[in-house]
């Protein structure tokens, strides 16, 4: 039946407010992530740091379209964005990228364990194909329990080659448990590329190989990937069995903070394909979206822009004024 | 009382907490279907159901991960390895999450998960399944690590370590599963982690022992005592926690120690014991702290090499009177 005049600009109004709000994440995570780097170099950070400049839309497309408590989320040491999609604050994310107190770990973590159950998210990982094991136990959780939800688990395209990851696959295909991969694919284990570490890059048909449905999907795109997550969510919970995205980005900065932007550029990728990839960049590329459709105007992106500026400068200033730890607390926690 | 055996009572408390606690299941290699590779899972299948009694493949990353992952989303999970050796598959689960996510994460997340099965050398298995590892767990902040003797204890601290809210590393004994014993039949019977026991009383050494090395420190006792050496025997029960109060207060009496284990000798259980009564009754030693352990040697499969590399208790009482000289 044609819908009435009211019906579609309703659903307008709906389109514009959920962009408006992806749009508006994109940008959080990729002027957090610019601010993070900057607060490395002042020595406010320590230890590793993993930005996800370029793969905004792999999170944005996804955590947004969970029900949150309830559904779980699982993801590598690049977790900065995913921690901020789940809802976690700012301020508290970049408190413990500072240890101080009141970071989401207590200090605890740092940056590879954010962590906020509250918000379903178990956390970040400091090894590679780590959380893909943890997912098939939460997974299986979810399944005992007899509840409709999923457990999302990210992990990159180095995880593929790792053994925990097919062990867990495997039985995550055969117990038919609920889990959403999301193979953060953005070309490079490190300063490895796909091409030079695995014998087999269509990384969907393995998936298949341990009886999980699976896709490759642009990353670069978020209404591809929103579409792309909506799918496989459907599908989770319509059958219980789990799916696997692949979804194809690229990481515009190095691996780590060891391999900083310049240097990375000179052994195992040219400035030319990282420029080549910036071309379709996700936040670019949904604002000329929005703009065409007329959900926005260069005016609100500004307006956008410079609210999450400011959202990101409180977050330091809450970060920077928050007490370190207790020295006696050194000890709390290690059991429970 | 029941007079039951080790694995019995192993049996037992499994079935007991899970009738008492629905988020308490089973998972590993052939526990369901097969009925437990040692028969300690026999019957629960029927019982429990595939739910809460999960097979799993050869896959031991696998099976700590299912357990870790669903203790971190809340329930309880008893996860077998069908020998300790295997464990060593799924470190990475074990020792970089299981152990870890507590602490990394403030407190905010809890993994109250038991991984469970058999340690302990012996019966010609050679390198690969004769090894007893408890110092690699015992070292990693996070793990409690329980190895219990008789089977009362079995049963009491295994329920205590399904109710515990920490990653208990449980490591049973093969060759204590025949052994018979009395278990009490309160269903709410636990033991304390931490609270060693006194197992036989003396005056002239301290031996201490943990799992079958209680054995070799009470038979050296027996045979001790009919030369006029009186020793008195602990039994540590859990290596994390462990209860120094109680090897402090003996040696304080006995002025001299023998450590017992059957795990290797360097960078072990018995050199951490040896360490922490010298940091705490150094004054009170008359004579070395003495350590009775496997030798260091992947194990020999030919019978009169492994012999050679599994203590006894005339290794024990040897110890005892070098002591004593």
């Amino acid at each position: 039946m044609a819908k009435t005049v009211a019906e579609r600009s309703s659903e307008d109004d709906i389109q514009r407010q959920q962009l408006t709000e992806l749009y508006r994440l994109m940008v959080l995570i990729r002027r957090f992530e610019e601010s993070v780097y900057q607060k490395f170099h002042e020595a406010k950070i320590g230890g590793y740091l993993h930005r996800y400049d370029g793969q905004e839309a792999l999170v944005a497309g996804v955590i947004p379209q969970l029900q949150l408590p309830g559904d779980y989320i699982l993801c590598t040491y690049r977790d900065h964005a995913h921690a901020l999609a789940c809802g976690t604050s700012p301020g508290a994310v970049m408190a413990e990228l500072m240890g101080r107190a009141t970071g989401c770990a207590g200090g605890k973590g740092g940056s590879m364990h954010l962590i906020d159950p509250e918000h379903g998210f178990l956390g970040g990982d400091g090894i590679v194909g780590g959380p893909v094991p943890v997912s098939l136990g939460v997974g299986f959780a979810i399944k005992y329990r007899g509840s409709k939800n999923v457990c999302v688990c990210y992990f990159g395209d180095g995880a593929m080659n790792q053994g925990g990851v097919h062990e867990a696959f495997n039985m995550v295909g055969l117990y038919k448990l609920p889990v959403l991969y999301i193979l953060e694919n953005n070309q490079f284990a490190m300063g490895t590329s796909v091409s030079r570490s695995t014998a087999q890059p269509d990384f969907v048909k393995k998936a298949e190989a341990h009886g999980i449905r699976g896709e490759q999907v642009d990353g670069m795109d978020l209404l591809i990937v929103r579409e792309a997550a909506n799918r496989a969510l459907d599908h989770i919970r319509t059958t219980g069995e789990p799916y696997f995205l692949e979804l194809n980005c690229y990481r515009y900065v190095g691996h780590g903070i060891g391999d900083d932007n310049t240097k990375g550029w000179q052994t195992y990728r040219t400035e030319d394909e990282v420029s080549e990839w910036k071309l379709r960049d996700p936040i670019a590329k949904l604002r000329d979206t929005m703009e065409a459709r007329g959900y926005l105007t260069p005016e609100q992106a500004e307006k956008i822009d410079k609210q999450v500026l400011e959202e990101v400068h409180a977050s330091i200033v809450f970060a920077e004024s928050s007490p370190e730890p207790a020295l006696d607390s050194l000890y709390d926690h290690v059991y429970s | 009382m029941a007079t039951m055996r080790y694995l019995q009572a192993i049996r037992l408390a499994i079935t007991q907490e899970m009738e008492r606690d629905p988020n308490v299941f089973i998972c590993g290699e052939d526990v369901g279907q097969y009925q437990g590779t040692y028969r300690v899972t026999e019957g629960l299948l029927q019982k429990f159901g595939p739910m809460r009694v999960v097979d799993t493949p050869i896959s031991e990353i696998g099976i700590a991960g299912l357990a870790t992952g669903s203790a971190m989303a809340g329930l309880r999970p008893v996860a077998e390895f069908m020998t300790w050796s295997f464990a060593l598959e799924a470190m990475d689960q074990l020792v970089n999450h299981a152990a870890k996510i507590t602490y990394m994460s403030g407190g905010r997340i809890h993994c109250p998960v038991v991984f469970r099965g058999p340690a302990g050398v012996g019966t010609q298995l050679s390198a690969q399944h004769s090894q007893s590892m408890e110092s690699w767990y015992a070292h990693t902040p996070g793990f409690k690590v329980v190895m219990p003797y008789t089977p009362a204890d079995a049963h009491g601290l295994l329920k205590q370590a399904i109710r515990d809210d920490s990653p208990v590393i449980f490591m049973e004994h093969a060759g204590l599963y025949g052994t018979q014993g009395d278990v009490p039949d309160d269903p709410d019977h636990v033991v304390e982690f931490g609270k060693a026991v006194v197992r036989r009383k003396g005056k002239d050494c301290t031996l201490i022992g943990y799992s079958r090395g209680v054995h070799m420190c009470l038979r050296a006792a027996e045979t001790l005592a009919s030369e006029g050496i009186e020793c008195e025997v602990i039994d540590l029960r859990t290596i994390v926690p462990l209860d120094m109060d109680t090897v402090v207060e003996s040696v304080c009496k006995t002025h001299r120690a023998v450590v017992a284990q059957e795990e290797w000798r360097n960078v072990s259980v018995g050199s951490e014991i040896a360490a922490r009564i010298y940091e705490m009754a150094f004054d009170q030693m008359d004579a070395p702290v003495e350590r009775i352990a496997g030798a260091d040697v992947p194990m020999p499969y030919a019978k009169n090499l492994e012999r050679a590399a599994i203590p006894t208790d005339s290794d024990v009482v040897a110890a005892v009177k070098r002591t004593l000289a």
